[in-house]
């Protein structure tokens, strides 16, 4: 439904994007995910035909956005980071505006108003003016325009921003029920969002597309299985990695005993444990009553949250992280594909 | 076209619904009230002046009343004229509405004839105010109407022209104030240009002068309608519209 190759946006001076290329297919809900300023806003907006890539191609639903904006922008529901409404207008003028920007009339523009004031849960604001609501009720009132026209893809920009819990949960709900009949891309900075709402993960950090996954593959290094590099020592690796191995194997919760490498008389080993069991300790203990030295023993997976700080530069640090180490972040995507 | 009617009942709706047409009503009504009074005052006197001393000079209404109103409202109108387009594009690139526009199946020139055509409404509002004091003049004297007409068209294409130019200002920038007072500058300055020809009778001071508004309504108000000034203004708008649509493409590619 999408479809993006080599996209570069730049800026006078900036590289907003740079070379990104990603596919959604249809009906598929994809997290758009980075820290501000990664250049999510500028991909969504190419996308939208709101501004002009300075490279490469991107197409929905098979129309090219630099050929034929008008075709574009007729299938594409779009919500911006600060919802585009007017504070004059009430709720129901402005639905009804934005119904026949998008080419609606008459009285099925006039039943889809009704629709999707109660779909987003706006239906008793109907008559206010867009300027005395809530923050809240402003967002979901920017999703209603979104969707007014029944488009194919719906790119919506940090749609929960600025909800409380309640409408967050909400909102996540109403996104979910669209996903049928909808491609939905949208962006956040917010990692439980992303597990809750979507099915596909793009990582984008200072304009690089540095991941794609789905979220179950994600989910299940972040949370079921834990995942755990041990580097052993032994008194011949060449002949102990095996012994070790079978040894690690026959602790409980172990569910696959992975080989990874020796250095000199070091082995080291990535072992899984199966759904929701602790194994650290175990572990540990096997290999020290077995006579060997536990040189090492980290966590090998890491939450959602962490591969996504490392991804995008380990914003808790301060420190420019990537540049000094690309190699982990690499390790992780690569490792995560296999 | 249709979308073109939609930008234009939305913009209509925003200046209606806020206070800023009415107060741009009343202000003009009173403004132009007192040039009415005035300029009725002044007739009667000198009308009066001109039975008693016995010079049996008819007095045409459509000389001595209308045309120098129809100047005063043209001058006038220089100074709404700000206030009417100053939100039109820097509001929406403010809010950020700008986006839903720009990402809406609708073309360029469609959002903003929409919005022009919005403020040339809402001066056309202004015009019928003023027919009100003129209709007295209807009701009591004998004018002819045919001059009066031609001068509203004169002040419709002039406050085209300039509204034009007030679209494209208010898609530089997303402040208003600024929009405004640039926009009111450069009225002020098409206005003024005219001077020149006053003391010089050089090529250059004719073509300033031939680009001030002014000079070109001077037909208008007396009734003639003259192709030559209603091409200027005609240019004007066509300009105005144009730098607008580059403008807001420029937008797209620099932002």
């Amino acid at each position: 439904m999408i479809t993006v190759q080599g996209l570069t946006k730049r800026y006078s001076h900036t590289l907003a994007v740079d070379h990104i290329s990603f596919e959604v297919q249809k009906g598929q809900i994809v997290g758009f995910l980075g820290p501000n300023g990664a250049g999510k806003t500028t991909t969504m907006r190419i996308l939208t035909c709101f501004l002009p890539p300075s490279e490469g191609t991107a197409t929905v639903a098979g129309f090219d956005v630099l050929e034929q904006p008008l075709e574009v922008k007729k299938r594409i529901g779009y919500l911006p980071e600060t919802p585009p409404v007017y504070p004059e207008m009430e709720v129901g003028e402005y639905l009804t505006f934005v119904g026949k920007l998008k080419g609606m009339r008459g009285p099925s523009l006039a039943s889809r108003v009704t629709e999707v004031t109660e779909r987003c849960a706006v239906a008793d604001v109907r008559n206010k003016l867009i300027g005395k609501l809530s923050k809240g009720y402003r967002q979901r009132v920017g999703l209603a325009q979104a969707i007014i026209h029944n488009p194919d893809v719906l790119i919506l920009d940090e749609p929960t921003a600025g909800l409380d819990p309640k409408q967050i949960n909400e909102t996540r709900d109403l996104i979910r029920g669209l996903s049928p009949d909808h491609t939905i891309l949208l962006s956040t900075h917010i990692l439980p969002e992303v597990e809750q709402t979507c099915e596909q993960v793009l990582i984008i950090n200072k304009g690089k597309l540095v991941a794609t996954d789905s979220v179950h593959n994600l989910q299940n290094r972040a949370r079921g299985a834990e995942s755990v590099l041990l580097e052993v020592e032994g008194r011949n690796a060449a002949i102990d990695a095996q012994t070790i191995q079978h040894r690690l194997e026959t602790v409980s919760g172990v569910s696959r005993v992975l080989f990874k490498e020796t250095r000199s008389n070091r082995s080291i080993f990535e072992v899984e444990s199966l759904k929701d069991r602790f194994i650290r300790g175990d572990l540990a203990r096997a290999i020290v009553e077995s006579g060997w030295n536990l040189n090492e023993l980290r966590p090998a997976a890491m939450s959602l949250e962490e591969i996504f700080l490392q991804l995008t530069g380990a914003e808790t640090t301060g420190e420019e992280k990537v540049a000094d180490e690309p190699a982990p972040a690499e390790e992780v995507v690569q490792g995560e594909k296999q | 076209m249709r979308n073109i009617w939609v930008i234009c009942q939305k913009e209509l709706h925003s200046y209606f619904v806020s206070p800023v047409a009415y107060l741009l009503l009343t202000m003009f009504a009173v403004i132009f009230g007192f040039f009415f009074w005035n300029s009725v005052g002044y007739f009667n006197a000198a009308s009066l002046q001109a039975q008693m001393s016995g010079q049996a000079m008819p007095m045409s209404v459509n000389e001595y009343v209308i045309r120098p109103l129809l100047s005063n409202i043209s001058v006038v109108g220089l100074f709404f004229i700000p206030m009417m387009t100053m939100r039109l594009f820097a509001e929406e690139k403010r809010t950020g509405t700008i986006e839903l526009l720009a990402t809406s199946p609708i073309r360029d020139t469609e959002i903003i004839i929409g919005k022009w055509l919005a403020a040339v409404i809402l001066y056309a509002v202004l015009l019928l105010f003023t027919a009100i004091n003129f209709s007295f003049l209807f009701r009591y004297g004998n004018p002819d109407w045919k001059p009066l007409a031609i001068g509203y068209l004169g002040l419709l294409l002039q406050a085209g022209g300039l509204l034009a130019i007030g679209t494209f200002i208010s898609t530089l920038t997303r402040n208003q104030i600024i929009a405004g007072a640039a926009t009111f500058g450069v009225c002020l300055m098409l206005w003024i240009l005219e001077w020149v020809s006053g003391y010089e009778t050089a090529t250059w001071a004719k073509v300033l002068a031939y680009c001030s508004v002014i000079t070109h309504f001077d037909s208008f108000s007396k009734g003639v309608l003259d192709t030559k000034d209603a091409v200027f203004y005609v240019s004007v708008i066509f300009l105005g519209l144009f730098l607008t649509t580059r403008s807001l493409e420029s937008l797209r590619w620099r932002s």
